[in-house]
């Protein structure tokens, strides 16, 4: 890329103002006239056949209009698609609205539409379901365990799916180490709580025959594809926007059955017709993240070099796949290799029914859990050589000359200085001193505990053979009359920043004001094609089809100033959006002259289409791999078991940065879901399948209150992968900072004799693993 | 968080609150700040029929001083409690204790009326009410009564309050001479509600206590005052004897709650250390000089 002024500057996200001042829309925003407000009535059992449903009474109801039941619909509109194929893959059916079973607390069963959200809601207290609650199991351990209730008869062993990984020597490795290291692993599972819930919208033209639906979601693309499958109609004439979508983590990567059943119901009744969910609603029937118990094994030598790592793990799949459930754990198997020359890797999953909510992707989407394990295991391994955690990472790091480095796993990491990154952590902590600190400390009886963690994730999904449904991106740039430029993208920003980051890298390339620049997504109609958001990709797929876009856009113009100046293209220079004849600098023409004459077309080339616009489908060769690290410095109270973070380093490399406030925003948002992973958050069901945690008073987010002071640092490591040179930085933060936190924590209670936490770190687990042991060479403290 | 169909009403004057509320008996609930009942009423887990909205009868908030009484209306605010310069000065335990209530938009909405009135066993005020002694006056449709705060809560959520009967007023005492008060506790990650919560308020006088009150909160079905371990530090010289002395019974005869946030033996041990700790600020706080160890 030539020398730039916007890319690589803190430019102000230009979405703020009208977010800040309540002037962006919501779904929720979008008023049409004559709509029509559906509830929904959902399971309260996490396993029941549904006898009978009476909704007479809800019909009667002023203000109702119609009550649909499971049974009605079930031939209308098509089943909850999944993308992610795997052979051993069993797909339950998942309709809109459940047929004669429910399998999980908030599963939809009736559907009220009334003239407004009082009398819908109303209507479910009329109607009346008898279910016959069946034995439900909740706990994927014991639903695979014999005896255990079957959730879905055809599959009494409760499996979705098996998965394997193997690579390497992996029995050699085992016999030749040293040390074998075992841990058991738990992750969580979150909820990703958008502050926006999800809602839908739909209205059906029946002159134009088009149903146009409003959804709060990540892939406007996909989503127009799947619905038009799921009700039948033909893909060009259903549109679908994304508005202003408040928030996503993944949770809105999918198609929903409310989706599907807005958009029929505004068909059969042609009425606009909305729901918008509720937070209760969105705890219980949003897709939830992670949700793995695990078994590692680490093979390693006297000195700390890994041999092999060896992972088996159940995957919690909730009652039924939804679009990406079953492809989220073999992400967790690609990134095994960590940051580490791991020679041999085994992986197995076994994703297994259970009576809850579908787990799918949530920030990170397999990655935390691969880097958790990693990272947790390289501390453990330290720890059993009692060698110190820096060290042994640094015996394993491949070398930067080592770039492109092939994994056991079967990925080529595209580049990468790993060493670099910690030690400028390390210094920037001052590492040494805190050690220091932690000595004296311990010995006055007070725990300070610090931890680390060298990540690498995999990012910028990706090549499209290696994803479910397409993975690049389009884009498209289009100078108009008047001299404005309007950039299209597939991608659907939903708080990442790429109204400005894409403008940025346009008013670079065609030397335009950023002013002058403005970027569209999110509608089917506007935007020809695309796939969306997700897997970090946005900026290093969808920035890249941009810049080529306006690469193109700029050769035409080339080619038009040629013509007019009647020079040869290559006797051009192009500065400051304009191009004038080498030595003849008062000679030239703006780029919005130009575009003017491209639209008058009087004077162009022969056989050159009029207009200045382009556009351009990236297909990236491959995933990016950013890396960096993470150090937290914690100290614990053993007596309460409370956990206060006292500093936090981060050095993250995502390649090539656009705008350095995007990225530090985007680790800053990172980091504090990755703390709430690691000290508080959790999605608590009942041994019943009953789910404890429905509202944010049970359910602990993160708040402004519980971050620490951020320090924030980068290397900055281009790929080769585009000719950005970006990488993505979406994830990083809460790929980085959970092992980085639960590290801090053990390594703060290792006079306590602590090996492993579980998360959430939450003060009762600490306080109790403080009672098993007096502290090591400590005065015990009150 | 729809709630079902309800009526609402604002009466201007207490008498007319009072039989609005005689009138609609079960059907109907009081609506002060809104915080605890507004979130109930939208899952539906209250369906009142009419809600009397208490906000604009006149003389229902504010803060006075009435010789060595302060008299606090049943509809002040937490952020009036927090920020009040009287309480401050004269009860600085109910300050300390509002200002750890939620986050501000809770304190600028919530009030010490609908708090106790609700009697959530986590809540924060109830330990200060009861550590200092203070007394509620309930207003009825024909009398009207002082009741003591210890007195006042029974069990979970439920208190002596009849169903027309309303707070009007708190009144806590003017501490003077040597005290010192702390208000600790452990919050619940997601609500900030007290998993355990200990005030305390003690009085000293020629290095001795002379008074002590301790009110915990969290622990149990419904806030208590901690009988026993005011008993033993009563009249006693304040030495390290006595901020080290065992708080361990604190939880006598209290059954503790169990929930997913934190079960039964951890609360019991969290309102030992609290006690303990809250003790120990409320000496440092009395500026009790102590020899070093
Ligand atoms: C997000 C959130 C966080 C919170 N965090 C905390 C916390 O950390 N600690 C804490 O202690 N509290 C917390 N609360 C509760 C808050 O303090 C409430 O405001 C308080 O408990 C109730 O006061 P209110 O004025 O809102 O009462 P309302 O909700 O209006 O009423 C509560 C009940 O009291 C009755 N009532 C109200 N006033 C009277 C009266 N004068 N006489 C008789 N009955 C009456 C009502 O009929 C109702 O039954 C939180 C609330 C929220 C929403």
């Amino acid at each position: 890329m030539p020398v730039s002024k916007m890319v690589g500057a803190k430019v102000k996200r230009r979405e703020d103002p009208r977010l800040i001042s309540g002037l962006a829309h919501y779904v929720d925003d979008i008023i049409l006239p004559n709509t029509l407000h559906v509830a929904i009535l959902r399971s309260p059992y996490a396993h029941a056949r549904i006898k009978s449903i009476e909704t007479d009474a809800a019909l009667k109801q002023p203000g109702v209009v119609a009550v649909i039941t499971g049974a009605e619909i079930r031939d209308k509109i098509g089943l909850i698609p999944v993308a992610s194929d795997n052979p051993s893959l069993r797909v339950p059916k998942h309709y809109v609205l459940a047929v004669d079973k429910v399998c999980y607390v908030g599963e939809g069963v009736v559907a009220a539409v009334a003239e407004d959200r009082y009398a819908a809601r109303d209507a479910l207290d009329l109607i009346r379901v008898d279910y016959e609650p069946l034995p439900a199991v909740s706990d994927p351990e014991k639903a695979l365990a014999a005896g255990s209730p079957v959730i879905h008869s055809e599959w009494p062993d409760n499996v979705a799916f098996r998965w394997s990984l193997k690579q390497g020597n992996l029995a050699g490795a085992f016999k030749e180490a040293h040390k074998v290291v075992r841990q058991r692993l738990v992750h969580q599972r979150l909820a990703p709580i958008a502050i926006e819930p999800r809602g839908v919208l739909a209205r059906y033209l029946p002159g134009e025959k088009e149903l146009t639906l409003w959804s709060s979601t990540q892939i406007p693309h996909l989503l127009k594809t799947q619905l038009s499958l799921m009700l039948k109609l033909p893909e060009n004439h259903v549109r679908v926007i994304a508005p202003e979508v408040g928030g996503g983590f993944g949770s809105k990567l999918n198609v929903y059955a409310e989706e599907g059943l807005i958009g029929y119901l505004a068909l059969k009744l042609n009425r606009p017709v909305k729901w918008i969910e509720g937070r209760r609603e969105n705890i219980q029937t949003t897709i939830h993240g992670r949700g793995q118990v695990g078994e590692a094994e680490v093979a390693v030598k006297k000195d700390g070099t890994i041999l092999g790592l060896q992972y088996k793990v159940i995957a919690d799949i909730g009652a039924y796949h939804q679009l990406l459930t079953p492809g989220i754990p073999p992400l967790t198997g690609l990134m095994l290799s960590g940051s580490y020359k791991i020679p041999a890797i085994a992986m197995e999953i076994t994703g297994v029914f259970t009576n809850k909510m579908a787990t799918d992707a949530y920030r990170g989407a397999g990655r935390p859990e691969a880097t958790y394990v990693v990272e947790r295991m390289m501390d453990r391994v330290a720890q059993e050589l009692g060698m110190m955690p820096v060290e042994i990472r640094k015996k394993n790091f491949p070398k930067p000359k080592e770039f492109p480095f092939k994994t056991a796993t079967g990925l080529a990491y595209d580049s990468g200085n790993y060493q670099a990154a910690l030690d400028k952590a390390l210094k920037l902590a001052g590492y040494e001193k805190l050690r220091r600190e932690q000595k004296k400390l311990r010995s006055q009886g007070r725990y300070l505990g610090i931890g680390l963690s060298t990540y690498v994730e995999i990012c910028a999904m990706g090549p499209s053979a290696a994803m479910p449904a397409g993975g690049w991106e389009y884009g498209a740039v289009r100078v108009e009359p008047t001299g404005k430029v309007t950039v299209l993208t597939g991608v659907s920003p939903h708080g990442q920043g790429q109204e400005t980051s894409f403008a940025q890298i346009v008013a670079d390339q065609l030397g335009v004001d950023l002013d002058d620049i403005t970027v569209i997504h999110g509608d089917t109609s506007v935007v020809p094609s695309g796939i969306g958001t997700f897997g970090s990709r946005a900026t290093a797929v969808g920035g890249t089809a941009i810049y080529q876009a306006a690469e193109k856009v700029k050769e035409k113009a080339r080619e038009i100033a040629a013509h007019l100046f009647e020079a040869d293209p290559e006797d051009l220079n192009f500065s400051e959006g304009r191009f004038s004849v080498k030595g003849v600098p008062k000679k030239g023409l703006t780029i919005q002259q130009i575009a003017l004459e491209a639209h008058m077309a009087r004077k162009l080339p022969k056989k050159m289409e009029p207009g200045l616009s382009a556009t351009s489908v990236f297909e990236p060769s491959n995933f990016t791999f950013p890396f960096g690290t993470h150090i937290c410095v914690v100290e614990v109270e053993p007596q309460t078991g409370r956990v206060e973070i006292k500093k936090y380093v981060a050095v993250d490399d995502c390649g090539r940065v656009i705008n350095p406030l995007l990225v530090d925003g985007q680790i800053q948002g990172g980091i504090a879901q990755g703390l709430g992973q690691a000290l508080f958050e959790e999605v608590v069901y009942d041994e019943n399948g009953q789910l404890l945690t429905s509202s944010l008073m049970d359910y602990a987010l993160p708040r402004a209150v519980d971050l620490p002071h951020l320090d924030l640092a980068r290397t900055e490591t281009p790929t080769p992968v585009n000719p950005l040179g970006v990488k993505g930085v979406g994830e990083a933060g809460t790929i980085g900072s959970t092992p980085a936190i639960v590290n801090a924590v053990v390594d703060a209670l290792v006079p306590f004799g602590v090996t492993h936490i579980d998360m959430p770190l939450k003060p009762e687990k600490i306080w109790r693993l403080c009672q098993t042991k007096e502290p090591a060479q400590a005065r015990g403290g009150r | 968080m729809i709630p079902a169909p309800f009526d609402y009403v604002r009466p201007t004057t207490l008498d007319e609150a009072i039989r609005l509320l005689a009138a609609n008996g079960d059907e109907a609930k009081l609506l002060a700040g809104g915080h605890s009942l507004l979130p109930l009423v939208k899952l539906r887990l209250a369906n009142p029929k009419i809600l009397i909205d208490l906000s604009r009868i006149s003389g229902l908030s504010g803060i006075r001083q009435e010789g060595d009484q302060i008299i606090i209306g049943a509809l002040t605010t937490h952020y009036e409690i927090e920020s009040s310069e009287l309480l401050k000065q004269a009860c600085p335990l109910l300050p300390e204790t509002a200002r750890m209530i939620g986050d501000v938009q809770v304190r600028n909405r919530g009030t010490i009326g609908g708090s106790l009135a609700h009697a959530d066993p986590a809540a924060d005020l109830p330990a200060a009410i009861l550590a200092l002694g203070a007394e509620l006056r309930l207003t009825g449709s024909d009398d009207e009564r002082w009741i003591k705060g210890e007195d006042f809560f029974l069990d979970l959520m439920t208190t002596v309050l009849k169903p027309t009967e309303i707070i009007t007023e708190i009144r806590v005492p003017v501490l003077s001479g040597r005290f010192g008060t702390a208000y600790l506790k452990m919050p619940q990650k997601a609500s900030g509600f007290a998993i355990v919560g200990v005030a305390v308020w003690i009085k000293v006088e020629d290095k001795a206590c002379t008074a002590i009150g301790v009110g915990v909160t969290g622990l149990g079905a419904k806030p208590f005052r901690a009988k026993e371990v005011e008993k033993k530090l009563w009249g006693k010289r304040i030495d390290h004897t006595f901020i080290d002395a065992d708080a361990s019974h604190v939880d006598h005869g209290i059954d503790p709650l169990d929930d997913i946030h934190a079960s039964a033996p951890f609360r019991a041990h969290l309102a030992r250390v609290y006690t303990h700790r809250a003790i120990q600020e409320a000496v440092k706080r009395a500026g009790v000089s102590m020899p070093s160890r």
